[in-house]
């Protein structure tokens, strides 16, 4: 009955598993599934192949982006000229190649501003909650409500163009999207039991943000990250078009796509070949951020 | 035996929108060193609330700790700041906890070795490789096969059984004066409940801790408790030797809970089950009377008038909170 202190417990073989399943490395498994998939793999292929450019633009570019040449102005494809020349005689391939420079930098420079800003923001808020987390949260409000080209538009007004402008007006404008996202996964991460266990056997309220929270609640937000960076690129199109993002000489996607529909009947590559460019590179993020996270999430461990 | 954990009349109470719901309403208990106790009860009851209140784990807001006192070791930790420095040595060093869900109570991106070691190199100042030897160490306690290797895989490559070990590893650890086990066999199939079960039992002896286990499940206190506390309601009705409660069960709750226990022997189709009739009460905004009331079959005059009775010995450490006595009554 109750007290057995009497009877010695009938012996159990406690482990009843001799051997361990086989092993398999974490970054073998992420191979497998991030390059597993074709669309993930031309993605990255596209991503590589962008960011190579990006590189060695000086030693790829045939011409150099700004020389002007008005006798072989807008020109048709050619020998010489793959994708043509500009209204001013410009090599568009050269123009291009110089392009994934500015679009890269503006990209990642102001998706990693934001997403660093955002997520501490939005850790901050969720682990801490009650007033901090209302203080937060209204400060996010208060950044959705100020769209970024409205900014872009301010500073430019001002009389300040230039790369820095444009990503300081995209990435101030990401901060509130980010920091939301976090937020909500973090807010859903911590109600996991795990975060209980953590605080029950002494862990610190910072620890818990860093090991706990935060690598649980993150996976979701790199998708949210490499596809901001399509996002970014696409916005800085879009200011070159209206002719308030990167500054006249400067090869930007954007800005060629607005130089080239003035001729659009004349030679319509001026604004399609660097609209394509844009194309290439938003889907290559895109993928790499959905392979990204397939490939690292949790709780797709196995599964894939 | 001396007493490690003396908990006086603790109240936690959730404020909620439908009103206050008084989860743990007076629990007073002790558990002395070395002593394995059983805290039962229906789901609702307060039996994990009352372990979260006196760890100090309860979620401010909704829940407040209102009122009680915890001595741990001759302090009263309630003094204590809930996250606090105080509070943080005693958590996971010298009272453990084991969770009733070993599929969700580990962290799924961080390797077994990591979460062992972060609270070996927290309480006991251990640098990462002795941390290391040691969790290989505590996972072999444990009965995990191939512990050297399996250490550094993920929880997710643990079945769920695997993992409640790793949990119990964790909990003994930095060799606590006090587990409280919060259910810790509801999550998993029968087999692996004995082997878990025969597991603790074991360790709790070889280390000389307290194990106090939460659960609906009477054949495990049964087996394995030396004194049971019975909840019902946020309160503790009845406290005794397990052989007593067993045996000799006084409150009209506890003898209903063990009437609704098919036993093993019983030829099949003599004896019907018997049930206790009604549900149990809904916690908000409690009537001042008896909360057993409503479905007691023993109910005396007094009991519609006053209020919830005190605690009563009507025997050697047996204590009930009822006015009936329904000694030698059917």
């Amino acid at each position: 009955m109750a007290d057995n202190s009497g009877v010695p417990p009938p012996k159990i073989d406690i482990t009843g598993i001799t051997a361990a399943p086989p092993k398999h490395s974490e970054w073998r498994r992420f191979a497998r599934v991030f390059f597993g998939r074709n669309l993930y793999l031309i993605g990255f292929i596209i991503v590589v192949i962008i960011i190579l450019t990006a590189i060695f633009a000086p030693l790829i570019a045939p011409y150099d982006p700004l020389q002007n040449d008005l006798r072989n102005k807008l020109q048709s494809p050619s020998k010489d000229h793959w994708l043509g020349t500009d209204q001013l005689g410009r090599d568009i391939l050269s123009r291009i190649i110089y392009g994934t420079q500015i679009s890269l930098e503006i990209g990642f420079s102001a998706i990693f501003a934001s997403a660093i800003i955002g997520i501490l923001m939005g850790l901050t808020a969720a682990h801490f909650g009650g007033w901090v987390f209302a203080i937060i949260m209204r400060i996010t409000d208060a950044l959705m409500a100020l769209p970024g080209i409205i900014l872009v538009l301010l500073i430019a007004g001002l009389g300040n163009r230039g790369i820095g402008v444009v990503i300081f007006a995209l990435g101030f404008g990401g901060i509130a999207g980010m920091c939301r996202m976090m937020c909500g996964q973090a807010l859903s991460v911590k109600q996991n039991d795990y975060v209980l266990s953590a605080r029950a056997v002494g862990m610190s309220n910072w620890r818990i943000m860093w090991t706990q929270i935060f690598p649980n609640a993150f996976p979701p937000l790199i998708v949210g990250v490499t596809m901001g960076i399509g996002g970014v690129v696409l916005g800085e199109a879009g200011l070159s078009f209206l002719g308030i993002g990167v500054p006249a000489p400067h090869p930007s996607w954007g800005g060629m796509v607005m130089d080239g529909q003035r001729f659009l009947l004349d030679n319509p590559l001026l604004s399609i070949a660097p609209g394509v460019a844009i194309m290439f590179l938003v889907f290559g993020f895109n993928m790499v951020g959905d392979g990204i996270r397939d490939a690292i999430d949790p709780k797709l461990r196995g599964v894939l | 035996m001396s007493v490690i954990l003396d908990v006086q009349n603790l109240k936690t109470y959730f404020h909620t929108d439908y009103g206050l719901v008084k989860a743990a309403d007076g629990v007073s208990f002790q558990v002395n060193q070395g002593e394995i106790i059983g805290l039962v009860g229906e789901s609702g009851c307060g039996k994990s609330v009352s372990i979260l209140s006196i760890m100090q784990l309860i979620p401010t807001p909704p829940g407040e700790i209102v009122d009680g006192k915890v001595f741990f070791e001759g302090k009263d930790i309630m003094q204590y700041e809930a996250n606090g420095p105080d509070m943080r040595k005693i958590r996971g060093a010298k009272m453990t906890m084991i969770f009733q869900e070993p599929m969700t109570s580990l962290n799924p991106v961080l390797t077994i070795c990591r979460q062992m070691t972060e609270i070996l190199e927290l309480h006991l100042d251990m640098d990462r490789h002795s941390a290391r030897e040691r969790s290989i160490e505590l996972l072999k306690m444990v009965g995990v096969p191939d512990a050297s290797s399996r250490v550094d895989d993920y929880p997710h490559q643990f079945s769920g059984g695997m993992r409640q070990r790793v949990m119990i590893a964790m909990a003994i650890a930095c060799n606590p004066e006090i587990i409280f086990a919060d259910e810790p066999t509801t999550a998993v199939d029968v087999t692996t409940q004995a082997q878990l079960l025969e597991l603790m039992m074991d360790l709790v002896k070889r280390i000389n801790t307290a194990l106090v286990i939460v659960t609906h499940n009477l054949g495990v206190v049964a087996r394995y408790a030396q004194r049971i506390y019975v909840m019902y309601a946020g309160r503790i009705v009845e406290s005794g030797t397990s052989e007593e409660i067993f045996s000799n069960p006084q409150h009209p709750y506890t003898r209903g809970l063990l009437r609704s226990v098919p036993k093993l022997g019983e030829k099949h189709g003599t004896k019907k089950l018997v049930p206790i009739f009604g549900l149990p009460p809904n916690l908000i905004d409690m009537p001042p009377t008896c909360a057993f009331l409503p479905r007691c079959t023993y109910k005396i005059g007094r009991c519609e008038k006053d209020e919830w009775p005190a605690l009563r010995s009507v025997g050697n450490q047996h204590y009930i909170a009822c006015y009936a006595d329904i000694r030698g009554k059917q």
